[in-house]
């Protein structure tokens, strides 16, 4: 595992590594000249433990969640899941590795079909998950009651019935379908209000103590990561500038960039005028 | 106590389109003193953004302002905007007793401008003899007030950053001194870092003078502890609670403001200490008691 | 100053505009309905019309009257009775040409939208090579190769050539689609490429379907005229444009037998007219902002603001008590 001559680590995670990615580099051509949106980045993640990739506008975390997804090539490097190459999937394996690792995005409205119910929805993943019939029903039925929804008042509805805080539980309850191993949270709270918020961290909470899952959590909120997350790694510019354990890096942050970053979140009392 | 800035009565607002009108602001009355920045704060769906637009007097249908008062200045305005006609009405004010800096207004600057002709189309608006050059005047006079670079003029907005942008805006929407600035979500697209130069700002204008007071909008209540000196928590269309800010952070009356307060998730200590008594102790989803292994395959 | 605790919400459902909500015609839309039902009520007619387009009912040209309300054609046909027939033809030809390009259009839109890369350069040539053609002389080689052509050859023919504007239109809008995070959700469900072009992609673009559909009929009724004025349309069949064709050929114009070609120039008109109109009221009704609303409920609801403000102002400032100056006083 190489490591950048600017990238900080502090302590190393123990418990097994499902999902790593190792010298990940995405470069886009734009008006000619090149943009480098995700710059060499070499990342753990371990099992049942909640990883946080925080990092402002311009860090690259999205592209390098897509990445990780395989929604979008990598430029260069390797991606590896339970030991295997899985860099350039597709087809048959790709939807293996979707059987295995899932996703919930930032909007919880753009993310749904608005023209189909959410049993729809959610059955749509059967055929993945590969259940069929009685079991079908109670895996959605199992799926929703970890977010705590009701199947009989939630399933006919349609997205625009529900709200954005219902929608993306709904959405967490999809990703759970395919029982997966890890679940990437990309911003998967920054469009909810703060009330909402807490209660979707707790569920992201849950899910990892419950069902040993990996939960790969990007932001921009490092308060969301100190609540949230066992591990962080901090993103500047498509490179990870320090990662380690929450506790390390918010508490005693060594790299001059996290310093920045933390000084600069505004403190509920800490910051009062007057 | 400082001297009183604006008074606003009994402001009710509907948004109408079907069967029924929606009540967005439901009889709100809020005071601010001279230099006072008075921080509107509330989930969404409150009626905050709704009560910005009636406050600054563009409230067009299908939103419709049945009544309020602002007493500012001296004179007492009619907030009510049932028609085009009252928005006719209120032409004089805009801009100039009160000016509305939009959420997202620093993404819809036209492309194909450079700031500068902005900046001359804005003033030209508000008085058409304004020339180019005395625009960029002013323009120029008060971002070196603001310690902001003056060669941001020659510049195109897609060559700004977003923090840039955004204190470009402020700049540009208070050119004429308006006594009272309304800032619908300024920080929430914002990185922390320009976040904090952009509350800086606001803080240095008030004292400047630039503008009297402001009422800054938003959901995020951490950033109004760093600017505002009051806070009125907005809920269902009502104030639910208001009074200066150190006092609602520190004693909140209200369960709302209560909750609001407990879901501010800062990265300190306590915070992680929530997370891990979740992680720990808690009390578990309401998962059926299937029995069935997860993950095996 | 802190105010006494007031009723507060729980997580309410946000209101979000309903795909489904009734849609709301307008005028317009009323209008053009009626102008193209019209017209086919017109063609449907031929068929309770006591008189028979090839019943022999007089000579060359007769003007109308005795019976005849549009006078006889040059074969001493019921010009009416041509004109419905042909009517109906033209219909016909329009819809099955329509249907043909609509969905070709849209197939090959679709694919090349959403796949993207290399596979879209090679649809949007072939559909630029086609698109480049013009579509006449290949009607008219294709229709003098083949040794008859009926009304449906036609139609297949006019429709085959007629796909590559709404082959475009859709394209842009599904590429567009194809950007969107319900897109991504649905791969990560493990839906395949169908699933997603017929679940995913063509809902969000059916209004452009429609609307292309609508514009692809009017075009095809159009183009069947040109054809047949040339004298290239369905051999044995009645249409608009072979009444045109007929018409010039006998020089009705020259000869004052106004009945024989101004009647169906006006259908064909107003066929046009009907379609175009409908889809451009189509649009209002697929794009909600373009909605003006229904305007009896508005001014409704306009009183009832009125009325609402009146009780405040009133309760604000009782009878007596001095008023507020209002903004517009200070002139």
């Amino acid at each position: 595992m190489s490591e950048t001559p600017e990238m900080i680590t502090r302590s190393r995670s123990d418990g097994e590594v499902l999902l790593s990615c190792q010298n990940v580099t995405k470069e886009f051509s734009v008006a000619g000249s090149t943009v480098v949106a995700v710059d060499d980045v070499s990342l753990e993640f371990p099992e049942a433990s909640v990883l946080a990739v925080v990092g402002e506008s311009g860090s690259g975390k999205s592209t390098l969640a897509r990445m990780l997804l395989r929604l979008m090539p990598v430029t260069s490097g390797t991606i590896t899941f339970r030991g295997e190459d899985v860099t350039s999937l597709s087809g048959k394996g790709l939807r293996q590795y979707w059987s295995e690792v899932q996703a919930v995005f930032q909007d919880p409205f753009a993310s749904f079909n608005q023209f189909f119910t959410v049993g729809s929805l959610l059955r749509r993943s059967l055929a993945l998950a590969e259940v069929t019939g009685d079991e079908a029903e109670a895996l959605i039925e199992e799926c929703l009651g970890y977010v705590d929804m009701a199947p009989a008042k939630t399933l006919g509805k349609f997205p625009h019935q529900l709200s954005g805080g219902q929608r993306q539980r709904v959405m967490v309850a999809r990703a759970l379908m395919m029982r997966p191993k890890v679940l990437l949270a990309d911003e998967a709270t920054s469009m909810l209000d703060a009330t909402l918020r807490v209660n979707v961290l707790n569920v992201l909470h849950d899910l990892r103590s419950e069902l040993g899952l990996t939960v790969l959590f990007i932001t921009h909120d490092i308060g969301q990561a100190c609540y949230l997350a066992d591990r962080v790694a901090v993103m500047e510019r498509g490179r990870v500038v320090e990662r380690g354990s929450t506790e390390e890096v918010i508490f005693s942050p060594q790299g001059e960039y996290t310093r920045r970053l933390l000084a600069d979140v505004p403190d509920l009392r800490g910051s009062l005028r007057t | 106590m400082s001297a009183l800035l604006a008074r606003a009565t009994n402001i009710r607002c509907v948004y109408g389109g079907g069967e029924e009108d929606f009540t967005a602001v439901d009889g709100v009355s809020l005071e601010l003193g001279e230099g006072e920045i008075l921080g509107l704060a509330g989930e969404s769906g409150c009626g905050k953004t709704t009560l910005g637009n009636a406050l600054a007097m563009i409230a067009t249908p299908p939103l419709y302002v049945l009544s309020g008062l602002l007493e500012i200045d001296g004179e007492s305005i009619d907030l009510s905007t049932l028609s085009v006609a009252d928005l006719k009405r209120h032409r004089p004010y805009r801009g100039r007793t009160v000016s509305m800096l939009p959420q997202g207004a620093m993404n819809s600057i036209s492309p194909t401008i450079r700031v500068r002709s902005l900046v001359h189309d804005v003033m030209r608006a508000h008085d058409p003899r304004v020339t180019k050059a005395e625009a960029l005047d002013l323009a120029r006079d008060r971002l070196k007030m603001l310690d902001m670079p003056v060669r941001v003029l020659d510049s195109y907005a897609h060559q700004l950053s977003g923090g840039m942008k955004q204190r470009l805006i402020t700049v540009i929407s208070t050119l004429q001194n308006p006594r009272l600035l309304i800032a619908d979500e300024p920080t929430s697209a914002l990185d922390v870092s320009s976040q904090r130069m952009l509350v800086e700002m606001l803080l240095a204008m008030v004292e400047q003078r630039i503008m009297s007071g402001v009422v800054f909008v938003t959901h995020d209540l951490p950033v109004l502890s760093q600017v505002s000196d009051k806070l009125a928590i907005m809920n269902a269309g009502r104030i639910v609670e208001t009074g200066p800010t150190r006092r609602l952070v520190e004693e909140p009356q209200h369960d709302y403001t209560r909750t609001l307060l407990s879901s501010v998730l800062d990265p300190s200590h306590e915070t992680r200490e929530r997370g891990r008594l979740r992680s720990s102790g808690h009390a578990g989803p309401q998962a059926p008691t299937s029995e069935k292994e997860v993950g095996a395959r | 100053m802190s105010t006494p605790n007031a009723p507060v919400t729980d997580e309410k459902e946000a209101p979000r505009s309903n795909p489904f909500r009734s849609l709301n015609f307008s005028a317009r839309f009323w209008v053009s309905l009626v102008l193209v039902v019209g017209i086919i009520l017109l063609g449907m007619a031929g068929y309770v019309y006591p008189t028979s387009p090839g019943e022999k009912v007089g000579s060359l040209y007769d003007a109308p009257g005795g019976g005849l309300p549009l006078g006889t054609d040059n074969f001493g046909h019921d010009v009416l009775a041509v004109l419905m027939a042909g009517t109906r033809t033209s219909l016909i030809i329009g819809l099955v040409a329509g249907v043909v390009a609509t969905t070709i259009g849209v197939v090959v839109g679709l694919l090349a939208g959403y796949v993207g890369g290399w596979f879209e350069e090679l649809l949007m040539g072939v559909t630029n090579v086609v698109l480049a053609i013009p579509s006449i002389i290949v009607l008219i080689l294709i229709s003098i190769s083949l040794p008859q052509s009926s009304i449906w050859s036609l139609a297949v023919v006019i429709g085959i050539t007629s796909w590559p504007w709404t082959a475009r239109a859709v394209r842009a809008q599904a590429s567009s689609v194809a950007t969107r995070e319900h897109i991504d959700v649905a791969r990560l469900s493990g839906a395949r490429l169908p699933g997603i072009l017929l679940r995913d992609v063509l809902p969000y673009i059916l209004s452009y379907t429609v609307m292309a559909f609508v514009l692809q009929v009017a075009g095809a009724i159009l183009a069947e005229s040109a054809l047949s004025m040339l004298g290239l349309g369905p051999s044995g069949a009645n249409s608009l444009g072979i009444q045109l064709h007929w018409a010039l050929a006998f020089q009705a114009v020259g000869g004052g037998a106004w009945w024989a070609f101004l009647p169906p120039t006006i259908v064909l008109t107003l066929v046009s007219f009907g379609f175009l109109l409908l889809q451009s009221s189509l649009d209002e009704v697929f794009n909600p902002r373009l909605r003006r609303g229904k305007r009896k409920q508005m001014k409704q609801a306009a009183a009832r603001r009125a009325e609402e403000a009146r009780l405040l102002a009133e309760q604000a400032f009782p009878a007596g008590a001095p008023e507020p100056t209002r903004a517009g006083d200070q002139a």
